[in-house]
């Protein structure tokens, strides 16, 4: 990203300065007057532009990713041989609680968010989401809650009641040390986070198409993530009161929680499934997105059934509001609520099977070109398929009775998150990469990174259902010889090949890397329409510009892109070439817009998350770093409302030619 | 524009035509951006609420020490200060409508009573609070007392943060220092402020006057 | 949106004027008066539902004339009722699975 691009008018693009020179005397002007000098880092410190927030996600969710992954490898490594001596009882419930917790909401989510942020409004033809400034408090709160999540690991030992906490156990009596406040506080910020989020990019969605980019002519992708951010804003609420009361009770007291008190130990599970069932969907919905843009583009072929994909993944989303309790099958909820449940459940494989269809239908008859994008796309139909087949198996609750807390849950949530989510999200690292940085992984080493990531997946989680249904528990940290039962479905053989198989996925991981780290060093450009895509992120220039595009596009069809590539030929009723996708966005250059307004960069978001960080911490720290952490968040909340929403000529708005301008008040 | 109402989210295509003609809509939808943040930041507060109220349902009976909310609650007191609070509520509607009608003394006036009604109702808050402290309901007594005080804490905070924003919204818009526009500004912290008055009501039903 | 100045007088021309305001005002100062009664007169088994009738009226109209919904665009009111709605549903859920609604 060339970072000086943001001091030039926005409307002359670097490659037509040569064209254009006259830059008017103001408009040279305000580029000096911007209150943000943006170069060098400050150029990423307060910067509101979408897709420098979209990498900053990127680079530290996949910091977390590796966080998270050398978590993983420890349990691994305690769990590989008997009577293991890595790591003690209670590091190792601080491992896998903060493993789960990493992997969740510091790396699946941000990573989406990364996506979201990025693609989102290049594929609705949009210059910027709704709410520029919000959405970099968003990613400055996410930071904070991750920090401070960490932190506990120097600062007493961290989290060790499992991801999802159950309470009482999580209250003060049970888990003494203050690694669940910290728990609670990073949840609780990269919670907020997450909503302010969520809401801009729905208000960007409904607000910000370009002109007919209909409902029903967006990108599946966006479509996805438009779900996933219904799902974010009903349910992260759920989780909000819960981390409240449980704070409340940690820090000052109350009962909720205390079963002398009379207290129901189910509340706390309620109300973190209420949250935590839309989460899943969450967590896996970018990844059906993703691949719903890599599998058309890869098989030459429309998505088969657009409208289908599009509506079984929105009643994914609203029938994944009412399955919650089936995590609950072996807390005694009672027979009427189980079975209520149980069907509901059932009931969510039908859309799930929808689109796996659609998937398989859009390949059918396709001239596939197994790129590495499409590997992980393919990949993730076969590995998530398998995951939702053991979830079938959980649905029915009297096998769920036999299955609750082993590793055949562990087997099953991986398949769906590292097989499902994760090879999504790789798959389109391999797909955006060229759109995103101008140059195109490897992809010899992309098959190398694919394969070993298929082999040590299925290596480490397959194992894991042979050990659940023989009856290793889940969060066990250690197994005995003794015990370790006899002949092929032994605990020894298969944890050992559980171990193996999670370094042979590291290396997989560790192949990426390099791959990303070669292609940095790679001076070739990658083509501007590398794999002949069909959306309108890909008609702009790699990376785009600041602002997008020089022209806002005018819509006609789903998959726009392609079809103003693509004519159909009456003769044969095939498609026919009519255009290249290098000389559209060349076109477009031509055509540019004479003035674009961009939002000016804002300190404000940075130092505001600053601030809810010191008034979090107070939780833990004491009240007076509670009243500082106030000041802050005030100061800078009328920093931020009194800001003039237009530094000079800089302000975000859609191209219109009459002169009116939108200003970015008081959310914005 | 005569009906947005009707102007439904498919009709982009109008769009389509006003920007080509270079004047029109900057949205989709034609709807304020800052408007449907407020209504979906609503929907999300109606879930945590509920999870609130819902808690307190749970507990409301389950006191081992200390009083049960049939002894203390004074139903004439909160009956007045939630008269205060739905009072308050006119007051906004009229501010609201008066920036509408871009008349900046009568907005700030009806800001400043909105304002002085929500610090009422807040006064009788903490005054309920210590009287019934004193009777021996602390936050840590019971289930009852924990639910209590966390469920009209989080709603007197919300008042406290709408009457914070009622006030600075009269200094910045007497400094005429507003950025963005004024009504649409009125507007926002108006819905926020019916919310909480929206709660209140279903909290002084469920709460006070259902007895548990 | 450029015609902010727009949709306000247009809000206003099917919304209401101050007037109209005072008198949704009365109305719930009314329904407040009647729910307070309750507590010193007994309504019998009518007690309960009067009282959730007069909760529901009081929030809807609230949210229908001084929040505008009824006036504005439905794009509004889906935002706000999903949410709602689902906050009804899980939490009404919630609780039947602790037997709450079970005297
Ligand atoms: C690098 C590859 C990974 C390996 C080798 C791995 C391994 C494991 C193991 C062995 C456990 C069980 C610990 C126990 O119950 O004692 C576990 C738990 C878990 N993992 Fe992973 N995992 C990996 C990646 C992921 C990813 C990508 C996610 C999600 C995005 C994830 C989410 C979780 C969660 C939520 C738990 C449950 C934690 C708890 O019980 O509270 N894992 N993982
Ligand atoms: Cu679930």
């Amino acid at each position: 990203m060339s970072t000086n691009e943001l001091t030039l008018t926005p409307s002359q693009s670097p490659s037509l300065v040569n064209n254009k020179l006259s830059l008017s005397p103001s408009q040279a002007l305000g580029a000096v007057r911007r209150p943000v000098n943006t170069n060098g880092w400050r150029a990423w410190l307060f910067t509101v532009d979408h897709k420098k927030i979209g990498i900053m996600y990127g680079v530290v969710a996949f910091t977390f990713f590796i966080v998270g992954g050398v978590e993983a490898l420890l349990i691994r490594l305690q769990l590989a041989l008997p009577d293991g001596r890595i790591l003690s009882a209670d590091k190792y419930n601080q491992m896998f609680t903060m493993h789960g917790t990493t992997m969740i909401f510091l790396f699946a989510m941000p990573t989406a968010a990364a996506f979201a942020n990025y693609f989102l409004p290049l594929q609705i033809g949009a210059r910027d989401v709704a709410f520029p400034r919000l959405n970099a408090l968003s990613f400055w709160l996410f930071i904070a809650g991750g920090l401070i999540l960490n932190a506990s690991w120097f600062l007493g030992g961290a989290a060790d009641g499992g991801w999802f906490m159950y309470a009482p156990n999580s209250g003060p009596v049970f888990s003494p040390s203050n690694g669940v406040d910290f728990w609670i506080l990073g949840l609780q910020i990269a919670g907020i986070a997450s909503l302010i989020g969520s809401i801009n990019l729905i208000v960007t969605v409904l607000n910000m198409r370009a002109p007919g980019m209909t409902l029903m002519k967006m990108p599946v992708f966006t479509w996805m993530i438009l779900v996933v951010q219904f799902l974010l804003v009903f349910s992260l609420p759920v989780i909000t009161v819960a981390l409240v009361l449980l704070m409340f009770q940690r820090s000052y007291g109350a009962t909720f929680f205390d079963v002398s008190q009379g207290a129901d130990p189910l509340l706390w599970q309620h109300l973190f499934w209420i949250f935590g069932h839309p989460e899943v969907y969450v967590l896996i919905l970018p990844g059906f997105g993703i691949i719903s843009e890599v599998l058309p583009t890869f098989s030459r072929k429309p998505l088969f059934g657009y409208p289908f994909v599009v509506f079984s993944g929105a009643s994914i989303g609203l029938v994944g509001f009412g399955v919650w309790a089936h995590h609950m099958f072996a807390s005694g909820l009672g027979p009427v609520s189980v079975a209520v449940f149980s069907m509901a459940t059932m009931a969510i494989a039908i859309p799930t099977g929808v689109k796996i269809f659609n998937w398989i239908l859009t390949m059918w008859g396709g001239k596939i070109w197994y790129s590495a994008a499409m590997k992980f796309a393919i990949g993730l139909v076969v590995l998530f398929t398998i995951g939702g087949l053991s979830g079938v198996t959980h649905a029915v609750a009297p096998s769920d009775t036999q299955q609750t807390d082993t590793y055949y849950i562990v087997a099953h949530f991986h398949y769906v998150l590292f097989g499902g989510m994760v090879f999504g999200l790789f798959s389109g690292f391999y797909y955006w990469w060229p759109k995103v940085f101008g140059k195109l992984l490897n992809e010899k080493l992309g098959s190398w990174n694919f394969w070993l990531m298929v082999i040590g997946m299925n290596l480490t989680f397959g194992p894991m259902h042979i050990l659940g249904l023989q009856g290793q528990p889940r969060r066990m940290y250690i197994w005995t010889e003794a015990r370790a039962g006899e002949g092929f479905f032994n605990f020894g053989f298969w944890n050992l090949v559980s171990s193996i198989g999670s370094f042979v996925l590291a290396v997989g991981v560790l192949f990426f890397i390099i791959n990303v780290i070669k292609t940095s060093r790679n001076p070739e450009r990658a083509p501007l329409d590398p794999w002949d895509a069909r959306t309108l992120e890909w008609l702009t220039t790699s990376p785009p510009k600041v602002h997008n595009f020089d022209r806002v596009p005018v819509v006609h069809h789903l998959d726009e892109f392609f079809h103003r590539k693509y004519e159909e030929d009456e003769a044969n009723h095939s498609m026919k070439s009519i255009a290249i996708g290098e000389d559209l966005i060349r076109a477009e250059e031509d055509a540019a817009d004479a003035d674009i307004h961009l939002p000016g960069p804002s300190y404000w978001p940075l130092l505001l998350a600053i601030g809810v960080a010191v008034l979090g911490l107070g939780v833990v720290y004491g009240t007076p770093i509670m009243v500082v952490g106030a000041l802050v968040v005030l100061f800078a909340s009328f920093g931020w409302v009194l800001e003039p929403s237009v530094p000079e000529a800089i302000d975000f708005d859609s191209p219109s030619h009459d002169g009116h301008t939108k200003e970015i008040a008081p959310l914005g | 524009m005569a009906d947005i109402a009707t102007h439904d989210i498919d009709h982009a295509t109008d769009n389509a035509t006003d920007h080509a003609t270079g004047h029109g809509h900057h949205s989709s939808t034609g709807l304020s951006n800052n408007k449907l943040a407020m209504w979906l930041f609503l929907g999300s507060e109606c879930l945590l609420f509920g999870g609130l109220i819902s808690t307190y349902m749970l507990y409301r009976g389950r006191v081992q020490n200390g009083p049960h909310p049939s002894q203390i609650y004074d139903i004439p007191f909160t009956s007045v200060s939630s008269f205060v609070l739905l009072m308050s509520s006119l007051t906004m509607v009229l501010a609201v409508s008066s920036a509408q009608r871009k008349d900046d003394t009568k907005t700030n006036l009806w800001l400043l009573i909105t304002a002085l009604l929500g610090a009422t109702f807040i006064g009788g808050q903490v005054y309920e609070f210590t009287a019934f402290y004193r009777e021996g309901l602390g936050f840590t007594t019971s289930l009852f007392g924990s639910s209590f005080y966390s469920l009209t804490g989080f709603h007197g905070v919300h008042v406290s943060i709408g009457v914070i924003m009622l006030l600075s919204l009269m200094g910045i818009i007497k400094k005429g220092k507003i950025t963005g526009d004024k009504a649409e500004v009125v507007e926002l912290i108006g819905l926020y402020w019916h919310f909480v008055d929206i709660v209140w009501i279903i909290i002084f039903t469920l709460v006070y006057l259902i007895p548990s | 949106m450029t015609t902010v100045t727009e949709t306000h007088e247009d809000a206003h021309e099917h919304g209401m004027s101050d007037a109209g305001y005072v008198k949704i005002a009365i109305i719930l100062a009314l329904i407040t008066g009647l729910e307070v009664s309750t507590y010193y007169v007994d309504f019998g088994p009518l007690f309960m539902p009067s009282l959730i009738i007069m909760m529901v009226v009081k929030f809807v109209m609230v949210v229908s004339y001084f929040m505008h919904l009824k006036f504005d665009s439905k794009i509004f009111s889906f935002l706000f009722y999903v949410g709602l709605g689902l906050a009804l549903f899980v939490y009404i859920t919630a609780l039947a699975t602790f037997k709450f609604f079970i005297a």
